[in-house]
């Protein structure tokens, strides 16, 4: 599988990753290769292996009391805001 | 009386249980080894000195009270991937350069609970993502160590990575241990290359909570010392289930320092033959052949098992890790925390904030994992790797069927020249070889410091356990450590 350039385009968009277009070669190139050498794995027939995603295979227990224990802490969570106005976090203007 | 930098972690505790050493003598010692150190190394992305003559106060005051804990007033480095109250944690990274956390990792409460003293945040390869240090947004951090060879002490050497400051700072003896974490190799690789002992425990083994996630299911903490038995005690300190990590295990740690120094005769030690590779240097597997030599002459059978998908391992973890990076890193917006570059909309604000918060190499791995979690890739890539991760760990639980631990290299070569490796992405990530198998099987490893190659530079060995026994680990690393009788010094130390 060969990543072109504007399929690098296509990938930066959806990391939402902004790539200047000079460097848009040189990153095709660069993911091509390592995408060539993961195919290795083309070698092996998995069919009927299980995914394996959690090593322990642990089953998350219930939350036997599912009550609030913390909270309440505004400036804490706004501590480290690029910016914010009271006691939101404040972002460029989305609508009209 | 030889200088304080020469006492273990274990020796420094059982001088201040008898008031022949107090924590604050011992923390300016290492403050003034850690400042020196900083010039030789830049190991320290934030220093707390102030901060570590205040805990070792309070540690005194402990002592004085007869209420010192297990670790009181032992002055160690803390990895900057662990959020710190207080203290930035930036994780070498751009977008988190002046990120102060509001709170504190579960594992550097439990150091602090148990009375260390934190001299500093240590450097790392950004986000945790290489094995040279050099992919952090500062300074590169320079191995106290350097070579024999002329060429080589001109060059200046890695540390190894991604937990580089960690390494720097103990082998250089400017902190008696340091806090680790490990995704691929990332405390085992800087261990071995800088001979100092590193442990990464079985997944689940130790919280996750507050350390900055890379990815998660691969992700753990471990220990930094310079002796087995220093590794012991700081794991101990650490380790344990936490409920705000629903994959920390709930089992009981075990006493850790009970079993160095117990026999291994009788046990069985697996050598895998795949991990002779071809180009494995002549002097490793020489290190290899006589840690095995070591282990039977201490009373060990040792038995040649296969680990048939070893091969697999690196190709799986570059699809996994970077497939569970590009999810955790997506936080990373310019809304909550960390920088934000201005931009037209909201969406122009994501893309500059992420474009020039990232170095190449995170970015490399966002945009692997971005592609093959996408529509279309998502099974030939993601899924199909997935299960080769099962194949992986298979291999592991049988061979385990026929011997109690395995030994193998730790790394392919000793450490290298920073700027080395760089010119392909492939090469760099082929350091992780012998270490990535056991992140994906979720298996606890220890690198051993062993000796001396002939070019000056040092080089370990690592033994595998079974899931949640490490206890045979440090049993098993223990006896390494005393046929090795490694006493390797870097030419700098603090």
């Amino acid at each position: 599988m060969t990543i072109d350039v504007e399929t690098a385009r296509h990938i930066s968009t959806l990391a939402r990753l902004k790539i200047p277009e000079d460097q848009l070669p040189s990153v095709a190139n660069d993911l091509s290769k390592i995408l060539a050498w993961v195919g290795m794995l083309d070698e092996l027939d998995v069919t009927g292996i299980e995914p394996l995603a959690n090593v322990n295979d642990g089953h998350l227990g219930w939350r036997e009391q599912d009550v609030v224990t913390d909270g309440g802490q505004a400036q804490a969570v706004l501590a480290n805001a690029p910016s914010q106005k009271a006691d939101f976090f404040t972002v460029p203007k989305v609508v009209e | 009386m030889s200088d304080l930098t020469d006492l273990t972690m274990v020796e420094a505790k059982a001088l201040m249980d008898k008031k022949e050493l107090s924590p604050i003598e011992l923390t300016e010692r290492y403050i003034k080894a850690a400042e020196r150190g900083q010039k030789a190394t830049n190991a320290f992305v934030t220093p707390t000195f102030d901060r570590a003559i205040d805990a070792a106060k309070a540690s005194q005051a402990r002592y004085d009270a007869g209420q010192a804990g297990p670790m009181d007033g032992l002055p160690i480095a803390m990895k900057d991937l662990y959020c710190t109250k207080g203290v930035r944690t930036t994780a070498c990274s751009k977008i988190l350069a002046n990120y102060v956390p509001q709170y504190e990792s579960t594992v550097s409460q439990n150091l602090a609970d148990a009375g260390a003293i934190t001299l500093g945040k240590v450097a790392l390869d950004e986000f945790a993502m290489g094995s040279s240090t050099t992919t952090s947004a500062f300074d590169p951090v320079v191995s106290p160590w350097t070579g024999r060879e002329p060429e080589k002490a001109e060059r200046k050497l890695v540390p190894g990575g991604s937990s580089g400051g960690s390494s720097a700072a103990v082998c250089g003896r400017f902190a008696m241990g340091a806090t680790g974490t490990d995704t691929g190799g990332s405390i085992r690789q800087p261990a071995a290359i800088t001979g100092i002992v590193g442990i990464k425990p079985t997944y689940g083994r130790c919280s996750r909570y507050g350390i900055i996630a890379y990815a998660s299911s691969l992700d753990q903490a471990g220990a930094m010392a310079r002796t087995v038995g220093d590794a012991a005690l700081m794991l101990r300190t650490m380790a344990g289930y936490d409920p705000k990590d629903s994959t920390s295990v709930n089992v009981p740690v075990p006493d850790y320092m009970a079993a160095l120094g117990q026999s291994v005769k009788g046990m069985k030690i697996g050598i895998p033959r795949e991990y002779r590779i071809d180009g494995l240097p002549e002097e490793i597997a020489k290190i290899w052949d006589n840690g095995a030599q070591m282990l039977r002459d201490a009373g060990a059978e040792t038995v040649d098992i296969s680990l048939p998908h070893t091969k697999y391992a690196l190709p799986t973890y570059y699809i996994i890790a970077p497939a569970e990076a590009s999810s955790n890193l997506a936080r990373y917006d310019g809304v909550r925390f960390g920088l934000r570059v201005e931009g037209e909309s909201l969406a122009d604000m994501y893309d500059n904030t992420r474009g020039e918060g990232f170095g190449v190499e995170v970015r490399r791995r966002i945009l692997m994992g971005t592609y093959v979690l996408s529509a279309g890739y998502y099974d030939a890539y993601y899924r199909k790797a997935q299960r080769v991760r099962r194949l992986i760990r298979n291999d592991f639980l049988k061979a385990f069927e026929q011997c109690d631990t395995i030994l193998t290299p730790p790394s392919p070569s000793t450490a290298f020249a920073i700027g080395e490796n760089e010119d392909d992405p492939i090469k760099m990530y082929l350091e992780d070889v012998f270490t990535v198998t056991l992140n994906l099987a979720g298996l606890p490893g220890i690198v051993v410091p062993m000796q001396l190659c002939a070019n000056g530079l040092p080089m370990g060995l690592q033994l595998i356990g079974k899931p949640f026994d490490e206890t045979t680990l440090f049993k098993t690393a223990s006896a390494l450590e005393s046929a090795a009788g490694f006493n390797g010094k870097p030419p700098f130390v603090g």
